[in-house]
């Protein structure tokens, strides 16, 4: 934060700001400083910040020619595609935006884990963050329910069915969630509702996640706490503003490849039947960014126990900051924890693909090895790694690197060149 | 890190040689035909889409319907783009029940440009009563509801031979390579010469299951060519946009060190 007092210049901007100090804000918002070395991975904030409010824009206008009932929700769907002015263009942002969201939202945290960004003073930013993703986990799959294809009420009625699992009142519960003895119009109705509701608790909880990031302010690629402002940072405005719209460019170009041309392809094909209580897919799947979830799931013969296994796999992260005992952030200085990072990449990648491949043999047994490695990771690895693992030297700032300690040697000499031809 | 990065990719490769061996199995690799609708700039064959719907209406609607479809999407653009006096000659060779009128009673009438494409069957129940249990799928949507899309339809169609030995075929049943499980119940609908293009094209199969899968893709995707035309646009301005931001970017930051 700024250390000087804010005053606007008008007189009225100064009446307005003493009664609400939006301009403060601003200034603020515009001066905050940040650390110059943050790289293209840290522009993914402002991205996901961008997802979201494509998401509510157009969701917005969706949901005003959507009509909420099991009979009429899938031609209203067809009816948006082919009637409704640029109703295909709403529909396919929607579903891939779904999508783009949660690609923006893995490179965030995995950004997050690399850097350890969720380390003292960041752990409330880094629960906030758990806790909006388990809002985007529920909005999304709501989401996906409501064209009421054959993927929507199966899987609806595989999500809803985990709730039985509960010992005593289970059976109640779902009863009570579906509004009736099956997935049902209840079910849709209510959904819809939740859907509607939750980007809205999502982007109260992102103005806290933001606030939050504020206090101590940003994280970055060295991982050290630096003095703020000073020549290690930026301010906001312009530096960081036009990096991350260079970034949103980009990743808007990929966006609009999938939605102009290859809408469909992160869905399902079933999805394009309506829902049929009397036909069971041959697989039901959900949606990709679901998928390691889904194999931890299923990993586990009881059932119970799998629910209980799912929800750890999430949990556990808001247990990280306490979990890692390094007192190192960047794992650029960690080169044994580098190591299990990306093992825990290849992991989870391992486990979205075999939760799209059905639960039987070598798959079984590939998704239970690295259900088993997952938790380890977290429970196992982590902890004893903070311990025994050497570290390689910090440097004291950004802008001074501790020669041979550097993370880029050839970026300290260039360094020193530049240095020696200005004396 | 060398040897892990092997493991790394070991792993990766293994899942993708499991995956391909899998996938081999299930069903043979899709014919192939040029469809003009896949590319940057795919557009329609538009004698095509009208071929289409005449295989549509005179062999596949006796059984299939296609809700979705208007009669007055036939004359719109990007479609089959049949003339308005086309598309309403043929909304009226349809009747539709209509009503109630002012006494009070239903009564039939000529279909018009605003009416739904007339159903084969009053409901699923006589569809599948007339189909020995099996329930000809509505095709509006046809060929995004299935794995392989156009492909997919368009090998099907072709996919018919006897089957090889020791598959036991129950009455009403036919052998179909492309199907899931290979056994489908509805017989093998195109031959050659099966009815007579209008347009003079010499209908084979082959033809008409290029022209009513180029139908089905178009109803399936009635926007496609507008979503091209439109996806380029947009994809070119981003990319001069991110161009200059870019530029932009770089003139800011070379005030500063490390540079971006």
């Amino acid at each position: 934060m700024s250390d000087h007092e804010y005053t606007p210049s008008s007189k009225f901007g100064k009446w307005f700001n003493d009664r609400l100090p939006l301009l403060t804000l601003a200034n603020h918002l515009t001066d905050y400083p940040t650390p110059k070395n943050l790289n293209y991975w840290w522009t993914f904030g402002g991205i996901l910040t961008f997802c979201l409010i494509t998401q509510i824009v157009t969701g917005l206008v969706l949901a005003m020619h959507y009509i909420a009932h099991a009979d009429m929700a899938f031609s209203s769907v067809e009816h948006i595609m082919r009637d409704v002015n640029y109703g295909w263009l709403l529909r396919y942002v929607h579903a891939n935006g779904a999508s783009m969201f949660f690609l923006a939202v893995y490179i965030h945290i995995f950004r997050s884990l690399f850097y350890g960004s969720y380390k003292s003073p960041r752990e409330i930013i880094w629960i906030l963050g758990i806790i909006i993703y388990l809002l985007m986990m529920a909005a999304a799959f709501m989401g996906y329910v409501l064209p009421w294809g054959q993927m929507s009420f199966w899987g609806a009625t595989v999500i809803t069915n985990l709730f039985s699992a509960i010992p005593l009142v289970g059976e109640s519960i779902t009863t009570w969630l579906w509004g009736g003895y099956s997935v049902d119009n209840p079910t849709l109705t209510r959904f819809f509702t939740l859907h509607y509701l939750i980007p809205f608790l999502i982007l109260g909880l992102v103005v806290l996640h933001i606030w939050a990031l504020h206090v101590p302010g940003n994280n970055n690629p060295v991982g050290i706490d630096i003095k703020k402002p000073s020549k290690d940072t930026v301010p906001f405005h312009p530096y960081i503003v036009i990096k991350d719209a260079f970034a949103l460019l980009m990743f808007c170009i990929v966006f609009a490849m999938f939605v102009f041309y290859q809408p469909n392809i992160l869905g399902h094909a079933d999805n394009y039947i309506e829902a049929d209580p009397l036909v069971t897919p041959a697989h039901i799947v959900p949606e990709w960014y679901l998928l390691p979830f889904y194999a931890i799931l299923r990993s586990v013969p009881d059932k119970l126990m799998g629910v209980v296994a799912m929800l750890s796999a999430i949990l556990i992260l808001a247990a990280l900051p306490w979990l890692d005992t390094s007192k190192v952030r960047s794992a650029v200085f960690r080169p044994l924890f580098r190591q299990f990072y990306w093992i825990l990449v290849a992991d989870v990648l391992i486990l979205g693909y075999v939760g799209a491949m059905p639960a039987e043999g070598l798959y079984l047994l590939i998704a239970r090895v690295a259900t088993a490695y997952y938790f380890a990771h977290f429970l196992i690895i982590l902890p004893v790694l903070g311990w025994k693992e050497k570290t390689t030297p910090l440097p004291l700032s950004i802008t001074e690197p501790v020669l041979g300690g550097s993370p880029n040697l050839a970026a300290a000499r260039s360094d020193e060149k530049i240095e020696k031809t200005i004396k | 890190m060398r040897k892990l990065k092997n493991i790394f990719f070991v792993l990766i490769f293994s899942v993708i040689v499991l995956n391909s061996s899998n996938s081999a199995e299930k069903s043979p690799p899709f014919l192939e035909t040029k469809w003009t609708f896949k590319g940057l700039f795919g557009k329609f064959d538009r004698a095509s889409l009208q071929r289409g719907y005449q295989v549509y209406t005179e062999v596949c609607a006796s059984c299939h319907s296609m809700k979705y479809l208007t009669y007055r999407n036939l004359a719109e653009k990007g479609g089959p783009e049949f003339s308005e006096a086309e598309a309403k000659a043929i909304a009226a060779s349809f009747e539709v029940t209509d009503g109630p009128d002012s006494t009070g009673e239903m009564f039939v009438r000529p279909a018009k440009l605003s009416d739904k494409f007339v159903m084969p069957y009053a409901n699923e129940q006589e569809a599948k009563a007339a189909n020995g249990g099996a329930y000809p799928p509505d095709m509006s949507v046809l060929v995004k509801a299935r794995k392989g899309g156009a492909d997919y339809i368009y090998s099907l169609l072709l996919g018919y031979s006897e089957p090889p030995e020791g598959v036991e075929l129950d009455d009403g049943v036919y052998y179909n390579k492309y199907m899931y499980g290979n056994k489908i119940k509805m017989p093998a609908p195109l031959s050659d010469d099966l009815i007579e293009y209008t347009d003079g094209t010499k209908a084979t199969a082959e033809q008409m299951s290029k022209d009513v899968t180029n139908f089905l893709m178009w109803s399936a995707e009635p926007h496609l060519e507008q979503r091209h035309k439109t996806g380029f646009r947009v994809i070119a301005y981003l990319i001069i946009l991110t161009v200059l931001v870019y530029f932009t970017m770089k003139k800011i930051w070379s005030r500063v060190e490390p540079k971006v």
